[in-house]
């Protein structure tokens, strides 16, 4: 199965690998999946005063496609508010990288990794 | 290390064909063209002879007498024709097939089609290593019990079966045993009389002859019967109507008797392949599991778990190593191997299992360059995995409650 550019791109050259301090007020974290089905997400967000996400991180253990989505995600989280943040859906994703059908649950995860995270960080700041 | 060009690491799925076995072959496409069961004149006699010969070589090499062997189009249609033309012949006798869960998926279906038509088929389950217990099979063993089906060398985990003592266990009460050596001929030494084996199985491809021509052993001594599949002229002694390829037979003749001139050789230089590599990522990498037998099995197959990093994305990390995945998330399927869940490997650890199959035609040079890459993208991507990471920090990842999608 041939693989688009951007999605091979994504998977050789992840963007905003990384971890961020989970106890921080500041960040916010999703952990999606699970490793008996063969992929697992942990997106972190770092929202400033604004409420706009500064800075996105992402560990990914699945496929490339798994790993491709994750990667997008990240890139495309950053600078936006949460409410945008919040209504990406998994179709642009799966657009974007061109997946093919049996791939579209990796977008879907990744759709769910930033929910995680946003909801997590708003758990954490309760006002 | 410079950068090589794709290096086959697959051959358990095929191998290419012995520049000597296609030597062997090529005359009787266009000059030997006759068919070998014409009787009148001698472009068929000359063809029958190619053939003839080719019997010989493929029964030299598991022990057995040429007459017992018949060709086929590959191990597919033996296991087909070797389970079902048993059971055919004898069901009104005896309706028991023994077999085992992680048998090739031709003769667990060939067996789920005979439980539809009054069968009663066991599936022995197989011990961590890959391995029946032998005890196991004496107890599911009944006065009922017709037929044993239990493949030589496994075609995912390249473990060997203990085929002398099943057929010892078979022939004193009386069942028939037939075995898939798809993967065993060339690999191990076979002899069907040492062995008790009643039937066995052949392919031409996993032993560098071409695709499209198989065997079929069949016991004479004592005798087993068998109903044919195919309706015709009554070729190959009835048991499998329709012309031979001459060209296809000779290749197969000619893979075996290749074999049991190098096999030995073949052994020793596969298991230094085996080792280098093992080794190699051993040592850079921890926790790296070997599913199967490490002491019995053959020494062209290594299917490696490599925890923590998904197989797929492994694979593709490697695209110019040819290897098959265990994850089989690369199929439409998401389930991993059925074999690996049969060895009690974990789901989370089956995803991330990858099969490296050595051959003739491997080099140390791939071997070391394959070992590196393999390496680097195994380091590589845990440091992309949360699960990799959580394990680093102690977190028992087992305790988590996972959203299961």
């Amino acid at each position: 199965m041939a693989y688009s550019k951007e999605l091979l791109d994504h998977y050789e050259n992840p963007k905003n690998v990384g971890s961020m301090d989970k106890q921080s007020e500041k960040v916010g974290t999703g952990l999606v999946g699970a490793p008996a089905c063969g992929d697992v997400m942990k997106l972190q967000i770092r929202v400033n005063e604004k409420g706009v996400i500064e800075d996105a991180k992402f560990k990914t253990f699945g496929c490339g496609s798994a790993i491709a989505s994750s990667s997008l995600i990240t890139e495309w989280v950053k600078g936006k508010n949460l409410d945008e943040a919040h209504s990406i859906k998994n179709t642009e994703i799966a657009n974007h990288l061109a997946l093919p059908p049996v791939k579209i649950h990796c977008s879907i995860l990744a759709e769910d990794a930033i929910k995680a995270a946003i909801d997590d960080y708003k758990k954490k700041n309760k006002k | 290390m410079e950068k090589m060009k794709n290096i086959y690491f697959d051959y358990q799925a095929t191998t290419p064909v012995d520049p000597r076995v296609l030597d062997k072959m090529m005359p009787y496409f266009a000059e030997i063209y006759g068919n070998p069961h014409s009787r009148n004149h001698s472009y068929g006699w000359e063809a029958e002879q190619g053939v003839e010969v080719a019997r010989e070589h493929v029964a030299k090499i598991i022990g057995a007498n040429p007459k017992e062997i018949i060709f086929t189009s590959g191990a597919t249609e033996s296991n087909n024709l070797a389970i079902k033309g048993v059971a055919e012949f004898y069901g009104d006798k005896k309706n028991h097939i023994i077999t085992c869960v992680t048998e090739h998926k031709c003769v667990l279906e060939s067996c789920r089609n005979l439980s539809g038509k009054g069968f009663d088929v066991t599936y022995l389950p197989v011990q961590s290593d890959g391995l029946i217990n032998l005890d196991e099979l004496e107890k599911v063993i009944t006065d009922k019990t017709l037929l044993v089906s239990i493949m030589g060398v496994h075609n995912e985990i390249g473990v060997i079966q203990p085929l002398e003592k099943i057929g010892e266990i078979c022939r004193k009460n009386d069942v028939f045993f037939h075995t898939d050596c798809a993967q065993a001929i060339g690999k191990i030494p076979l002899d069907v009389d040492k062995m008790n084996i009643d039937l066995m199985s052949i392919s031409g491809h996993k032993i560098y002859a071409p695709k499209g021509i198989g065997a079929l052993y069949i016991r004479r001594k004592p005798r087993v019967r068998i109903s044919s599949m195919i309706s015709g002229g009554g070729q190959e002694r009835g048991m499998r109507s329709g012309t031979l390829s001459p060209a296809l037979c000779v290749g197969l003749g000619e893979a075996c008797r290749i074999y049991s001139d190098e096999m030995e050789n073949e052994h020793k230089t596969l298991s230094k392949l085996k080792k280098m590599m093992l080794q190699g990522i051993r040592k850079s990498c921890p926790d790296v599991y070997l599913n199967g037998s490490e002491d019995n099995r053959v020494p062209g197959n290594l299917n490696l778990s490599f925890a923590y990093v998904e197989g797929e994305s492994l694979m593709m990390g490697i695209k110019n190593l040819a290897v098959s995945s265990g994850s089989a998330c690369t199929s439409a399927s998401l389930e991993p191997s059925y074999v690996l869940k049969a060895l009690g490997v974990e789901e989370e650890l089956a995803h991330t299992s990858l099969r490296i199959g050595f051959g003739r035609f491997t080099t140390e040079n791939e071997v070391q360059y394959a070992t590196e890459m393999i390496v680097n993208e195994v380091k590589r991507l845990r440091e992309l995995s949360p699960l990799w990471e959580m394990a680093q920090e102690g977190v028992d990842i087992s305790k988590i409650k996972w959203s299961h999608h």
